[in-house]
């Protein structure tokens, strides 16, 4: 009987954090600048310089341990980790070792069997190295602007089972840290890194098998094809026998394969011992109660009131709630509705989630970026949602909104495209569609009922399209049924 | 040669350009001209043009108009680990050779704020690892009384600068004694202050928690009135602490001061020892209140002191790799950094970045690194417990007076010469070392006062008082 595999998945993530200067020094922590050029004494490793810590490292990091359930240290302490690279300048990194600022804490992924908590071992400060670049025809070339800047890691309890549960996690993580406007969340410029460790084991066995770290997974699609791929890779070599090998492996995107990076034998011993330039921090509960009133309503909850609150489908509610500035966006619209109400919301909703995206991924651009305001959108629902206008008529003007910063009312009025919904001069057009085709109402009287769609039709063309269709509909219905075929 | 008198301080020379009958300009140039004198003694590695013409002459001008600073006209000398724009910072290693710094230590801003004068940078032992000023990579510091003898060290240069009045005052780094036992072979004053007292900014550091900079001088006020300028908070230094972290008992009749027993003493040089039994009768004379006192745990001093402090080396000194700054191999049979390292650092060096790699090590970090800061716990401990009973303990600053240099050839006896002034330290607590008498070759003693974590001004105050005539 062949044994079933069961995978054990731990992610350690990185998070460049947005704060103004760098972790250390005062230096821009600014990405794409010219190179080295926003370096100092300190970030350069100059001999006599000194780190002095930037207290907005310490509060982001509180933030993101309060946004994950965390503990949060009353003292903690930066340690050094110790191995040589260029684009090491001081030759050690600091960072946190024996007692991290957060711990122990957890977060809530929705898989299909329901909802499961992975488990938060640590999130600990530290500064990010310099880049190498070695892909120019020259010798190795050193970049010292990412030198310093500040960093947290976020290391998960091997509770992840799968790759695509590695995904939500990965996800989740992101959402958290760009709702706090703490990071950015782009991987591929290296903002938000993931690093992998994987073992499989059979099922029912209580023991985690040999794990493999993997590193270089700078995309959501790496990340869940790195794993997968280890995972039935460690399989095989279990299956032919062989045992799994502590290698530290990396991604190769282009050969769609995990590599060797490192074996064993070369694992570094970075000698961690306490920083003796800085000071332990000390974060008081006044502190951390003054930031956990500044965290904002996060995703989850954010999803879940939409639900209540707004009445919209998971499905609507999950998406809306991904961004915060789009959650804000759809709020903002609801705002400024003028006929309030949970089927305007869903318009709302509708309309954000076809149009508003469908733009935002054309043209590249953020929810900020969009040259339609909420109040625009609002009042777009509200004209289709009291008949004003028809939804086709909607979707024709959307674009010319897009480019104006008149209100949907304001531009109906100017191109005088409202419907029609004058009851009698609906009535008189039917009346003179249901003479002009006697054949086809003797028609319909005879059963082909569904010759009222080509009638209605016929109305709507003769008022130019402006006609209220469901009003047309209606009146058509009456006229008809008072006709009496003798 | 023989020392220059030792009245002849910056205290003095104020009242002289205050009044007009010495000339900021004409002291500086004297200086300069004794450090061309006395260049076979290679105490400087640098020498600045800096104590030269407008800088004089604005401090005569100043004097004359009144307006003269604290340290105005004071000519001071920087040990070569103090980072001074406009000269080569060193640490008298080869891989720093060309080094030019692009900022000012904060000691330096403040002397310079008050008037001061930089004449130089002085050599030492390579990055401040050694007991004689013999490892430097710009050869060996000769003391002034005896050229075949040591100066001490690490900082030689800076205590033969003020020893054979090369300038008024200099600046040293002590981590485990460099400025005490230096100042005691050659005969000055030489202050370390309480750990965070002084600004590390600017300084290269050898062991960051145990490293402070210090003052060699030819009185104790004059040290005074330098740690006065430079001491206090620095924003830059996160491990700098206030000013006034510890109001002086100014007004205090007297002082009492600990002694430790023969055994304390019993390896050290005749000559030490009676010198020790006549500064207790001194300090009776001068109305202390002395008694006997003990600490502990002597035995464990220097095995604390070299593994912290080489393990804190090893990692400091992991900055010279040759990629941005300094020289770089361009021995290609290995790598850069590998390369870079084993031609740029000396013996000693190189032997104290190995010995704390090792401590640090994974599986050996318990048994050396985290125990000996568990020492280090105990030691603070115990010396805070005799500082409940008295206010200063006295101890000789070195075992010897100065050896011959060569003599030590075995890096460990040399090392054990540290005994008496790691301690002050590894507590973090302020000492100063006096010269008090001299051994039957006339060389000179120094004799230790140590206080309490921050007593600073009052170990200066009541030092001052002792070797006033």
């Amino acid at each position: 009987m062949p044994v079933d595999y069961e995978p054990i998945i731990g992610l350690e993530v990185h998070a460049q954090l947005k704060t103004a200067s760098k972790a250390f020094c005062a230096c821009p922590a600014t990405f794409g600048s010219r190179p080295n050029v926003n370096t100092c004494p300190i970030c350069l490793g100059h001999p006599g310089a000194l780190p002095v810590l930037n207290s907005n490292l310490v509060n982001y990091a509180v933030k993101m341990g309060l946004a994950t359930n965390c503990s949060i240290r009353g003292t903690s302490t930066f340690s050094r980790k110790n191995y040589f690279y260029p684009d090491l300048p001081k030759g050690y990194q600091i960072s946190q070792y024996a007692d991290p600022i957060c711990h122990d804490g957890y977060l809530t992924i929705e898989t299909l069997e329901g909802e499961k908590h992975v488990g938060l071992t640590r999130i600990h400060m530290e500064e990010d190295s310099g880049k190498s670049i070695h892909d120019l025809d020259v010798d190795t070339l050193v970049d010292l602007n990412r030198s310093g800047v500040p960093l947290v890691e976020i290391v998960s309890e091997p509770d992840i089972r799968s790759a695509k549960e590695a995904y939500l996690y990965l996800q989740q993580l992101r959402q958290i840290l760009i709702y706090l406007d703490i990071c950015d969340g782009n991987m591929e410029e290296g903002s938000l890194r993931c690093d992998a460790n994987i073992s499989v084991r059979p099922k029912g066995t209580a023991e985690f098998g040999i794990k493999t770290e993997v590193k270089n997974l700078n995309s959501f699609r790496n990340v869940e094809k790195a794993i997968e791929y280890e995972i039935l890779r460690q399989i095989h070599v279990l299956e032919s026998g062989d045992t799994v090998v502590q290698h530290t492996m990396m991604w190769d995107a282009s050969a769609q394969q995990t590599r060797i990076m490192r074996t064993k034998e070369h694992v570094h011993d970075y000698r961690y011992f306490p920083e003796p330039d800085l000071v332990p921090v000390v974060v008081t509960s006044n502190t951390i109660d003054e930031l956990r009133s500044e965290l904002p309503e996060l995703p989850s909850a954010k999803k879940k009131r939409f639900m209540e609150q707004y009445g919209l489908p998971a499905y609507d509610s999950e998406i809306l709630s991904a961004d915060r500035n789009l959650a804000n966006y759809f709020e903002s619209a609801c705002e400024s509705l003028r006929s309030p109400g949970k089927s305007s919301y869903k318009l709302v909703s509708n309309w954000i989630m076809t149009e508003h995206l469908r733009i935002m991924s054309d043209m590249k651009i953020s929810v900020s970026e969009l040259r339609i305001t909420p109040k625009q959108t609002g009042s777009l629902v509200d004209a289709v949602a009291d008949g004003t206008i028809s939804n086709k008529v909607a979707k024709e003007i959307f674009p010319e909104l897009l480019a104006s910063d008149r209100t949907a009312t304001q531009l109906i009025q100017e191109r005088g495209l409202s419907q029609m919904s004058d009851e009698i001069v609906i009535r008189n057009l039917v009346r003179e569609v249901l003479e002009k085709h006697a054949d086809n109402v003797r028609k319909y009287k005879q059963g082909k009922t569904n010759l009222k769609g080509f009638l209605v039709g016929q109305v709507i063309k003769e008022s130019g399209g402006t006609a209220n269709p469901a009003m047309v509909n209606v009146v058509m219905q009456e006229e008809l049924d008072l006709i009496s075929m003798d | 040669m023989t020392l220059p008198d030792s009245k002849l301080t910056f205290t003095a020379d104020r009242e002289l350009f205050a009044s007009g009958s010495a000339r900021v300009a004409d002291r500086a140039a004297e200086f300069l001209q004794r450090i061309d004198q006395y260049s076979d003694l290679n105490a400087f590695i640098s020498v600045s043009e800096h104590a030269f013409g407008s800088l004089a002459s604005d401090s005569d001008e100043r004097y004359t108009s009144g307006l003269q600073r604290p340290l105005e006209g004071l000519a001071i000398a920087l040990k070569d680990n103090i980072s001074f724009k406009g000269l080569r910072l060193t640490c008298a290693s080869r891989i720093l050779e060309t080094f030019e710094p692009v900022f000012n230590a904060t000691v330096v801003e403040r002397l310079l704020n008050s008037g001061a004068l930089i004449i130089g940078k002085t050599n030492m032992d390579e990055f401040a690892m050694g007991s004689s000023s013999e490892h430097s990579y710009f050869g060996p510091v000769k003391n002034p009384l005896d050229p075949q003898r040591v100066p001490g060290g690490s900082s030689g240069g800076s205590a033969v600068a003020v020893a054979a009045r090369m300038c008024h005052v200099a600046l040293g780094s002590d981590t485990g004694g460099s400025v005490r036992q230096p100042a005691a072979f050659c005969g000055v004053v030489g202050f370390k202050p309480s750990y965070g007292r002084i600004s590390r900014y600017g300084l290269v550091a050898f062991a960051s928690s145990l490293d402070q900079i210090g003052i060699f001088a030819r009185s104790v006020d004059d040290a005074a009135l330098v740690f006065d300028v430079i001491k206090g908070h620095d924003p830059m230094d996160s491990t700098s602490v206030a000013t006034d972290t510890r109001q002086s008992t100014t007004q205090r009749k007297g002082y009492r001061v600990g002694f430790l027993s023969d055994e304390f003493i019993d390896g050290c040089d005749e000559s030490v020892r009676s010198a020790y039994a006549l500064f207790r009768e001194h300090l009776i004379s001068r109305g202390a209140e002395v008694s006997d006192v003990s600490l502990p745990n002597k035995q464990t001093w220097i095995p604390t002191y070299f593994i912290l402090a080489t393990a804190e080396a090893s990692s400091n000194l992991a900055r010279y790799d040759g990629v941005r700054y300094g020289v770089r191999a361009d021995d290609t049979s290995s790598d850069m950094i590998t390369a870079t390292r084993t031609a740029g650092f000396g013996k000693e060096v190189q032997r104290r970045i190995m010995l704390g790699t090792y401590v640090l090590s994974s599986g050996y970090y318990d048994a050396y690194y985290k125990k000996a800061q568990q020492t280090r716990r105990l030691i603070a401990e115990a010396y805070a417990e005799v500082f409940n009973k008295v206010d200063f303990i006295a101890m000789p600053t070195a075992p010897t007076t100065a050896f011959q240099r060569g003599e030590i050839t075995d890096p460990v006896q040399m090392w054990l010469s540290d005994l008496y002034t790691v301690s002050a330290n590894i507590a973090g607590i302020p000492a100063i070392s006096l010269p008090f008498g001299t051994d039957s070759s006339g060389l000179p003693i120094g004799m230790q006062l140590q206080g309490a974590m921050f007593s600073d001004e009052d170990l200066l105050q009541f030092s001052g008082k002792l070797i006033s005539a």
